[in-house]
């Protein structure tokens, strides 16, 4: 017998009130891969198919399921959304503590941890993050970046098994988007990333899938592709048309 | 705007539990305002003065505060003498200035900067945020703390994007001025604001959950209330009893 996958989605359509059409449907889609890459223009719903899988938006008609198990109750969606953090778009809205490390140490408490065990393990969060030396910092006066890696930190504080990432380096500047990039291949987790930033999946994704027409299908293996040139500011992402 | 200016520092003041501070300056602005006595006011007063100075902030910093305060006990001095009646006067010119009006006003005045001060003293030297979890530890109804909590660390990106769309209508040469148009485009910038905060405030709600929020905020414990707390609360408790005695003198 073979291991379900962590998250699958059967059937899910959904259509935002007071819209006619749906954003999303008949979407199939099972996680198959490490590093999962999603593009779609904008609009295409996208972040939709992160708010179904994690049970934000309820899908009106298709099933949910996580470890092979259809999704119903809410103490199954407790234990899925532990086991799958979502970076938002905007960590602004990610960030409502005051400090660092109560934002961090937010999760932690929440699944049970004595603040002593919520504080350790914010610490141990921060410090793999080479975020050491934030925890008394004011989350509003952190830097753009600052505020993206410490909402990273806020998620894998709950030690998930896997991440969705809506457009991380939207914003980022070259050195953090590095960062971002080097942590990312670092962890030993599920990450399903979404992005415009070809460059950045191409570093952080092994399998690339498009969302089109309320549909998500796998793009083929050579749609993405190297190669090496410089140029000036030949470090920001960009693209080439041949 | 938020730089917590008074809390920056480490003062015999700055470095009480703020629980403690809660406590002494509830006591102390309680008995500052129901007071009508002219010795007890003053005497508060300068009781004020002394907790400024132990704080060791700059003067021009509280004063550029107490500026705005007393932009509205101005008023009072401009109304009270004329209006108030009683039975002596003093007369400028072709005004009768009521003197119970005169010593209401200068009352109200020694009242007014004795609490801001106090209050600036006790509660501006700390943190917002360990004032909300002390409020949260002295039983406070959590729903109010939590809008304390949330109001201070949103308040600050509201006003951002309520200024971002400010300088959008600023680029596109919008200059206020008494007109419908005017009018109307403010109108749409708070609608805006409103509708943005909304948005914001569903976000930072869905954040949560995500997270396992269930309706408690579980403070990272902060307990450092040290026998020093004590000793201070006790001084400014005892204190505040002179002050309420004062006035039956």
């Amino acid at each position: 017998m073979s291991k379900s996958p962590i998250i699958e989605l059967r059937n899910i359509s959904y259509t935002y009130p007071h819209n006619s059409t749906p954003i999303l449907q008949n979407l199939n889609f099972s996680v198959s891969d490490k590093h999962i890459g999603v593009i779609g223009s904008n609009g295409c719903g996208k972040t939709t198919f992160f708010q179904i899988i994690v049970g934000l938006l309820t899908p009106d008609t298709g099933q949910l399921l996580f470890n092979g198990e259809n999704v119903e109750s809410k103490k199954q969606l407790r234990g899925l959304r532990k086991e799958v953090g979502f970076l938002f778009q905007s960590a602004d809205d990610q960030l409502f503590s005051p400090t660092v490390l109560e934002d961090v140490a937010f999760g932690p408490l929440n699944l049970g941890y004595s603040p002593a065990a919520a504080e350790k393990i914010a610490l141990e969060t921060l410090a793999n993050l080479g975020l050491s030396g934030f925890e008394e910092r004011i989350t509003h006066k952190l830097s753009g970046g600052e505020k993206k890696l410490v909402a990273l930190a806020t998620i894998l504080a709950m030690k998930p098994k896997m991440v969705l990432l809506d457009e991380p380096t939207n914003n980022l500047d070259p050195r953090t988007r590095k960062r971002l990039i080097d942590i990312l291949q670092g962890l030993d987790l599920y990450q399903i990333i979404i992005s415009h930033d070809w460059d950045f999946l191409d570093q952080t994704s092994s399998t690339l899938y498009q969302v089109e027409h309320g549909h998500i299908h796998k793009c083929q293996e050579d749609h993405i592709h190297v190669h090496r040139h410089m140029h000036k500011a030949g470090d920001y992402p960009h693209r080439h048309v041949h | 705007m938020m730089d917590e200016r008074f809390a920056q520092g480490s003062s015999l003041l700055h470095r009480r539990d703020p629980k403690a501070k809660i406590i002494a300056a509830t006591a102390f602005v309680t008995a500052s305002a129901i007071t009508d006595s002219f010795t007890v006011a003053t005497v508060s007063f300068a009781f004020s003065i002394v907790l400024f100075l132990l704080t060791k902030l700059p003067v021009q910093l509280v004063l550029k505060r107490l500026l705005a305060v007393n932009s509205f006990t101005f008023f009072l001095w401009l109304t009270l003498p004329l209006t108030y009646g009683g039975s002596e006067f003093i007369t400028a010119g072709p005004l009768a200035l009521s003197i119970e009006g005169i010593r209401l006003a200068a009352l109200i005045t020694l009242k007014t900067n004795a609490i801001v001060i106090s209050i600036i003293a006790l509660l501006g030297t700390s943190r917002i945020a360990n004032i909300g979890h002390a409020l949260e530890s002295l039983h406070l109804p959590q729903n109010l703390c939590f809008i304390l909590l949330f109001s201070y660390r949103y308040v600050f990106v509201i006003y951002q994007e309520y200024r971002r769309l400010v300088r959008a209508a600023q680029l596109r040469c919008f200059v206020p001025a008494t007109s419908i148009h005017t009018y109307r485009t403010f109108g749409y910038l708070f609608g805006m604001t409103l509708v943005k905060s909304w948005n914001r405030a569903t976000r930072v709600h869905q954040a949560m959950v995500l997270r396992g929020f269930d309706g408690r905020l579980i403070p990272l414990s902060q307990d450092r209330y040290t026998s020093d707390d004590t000793i201070f609360l006790s001084i400014m408790l005892s204190l505040t009893l002179l002050l309420i005695l004062l006035n039956f003198l």
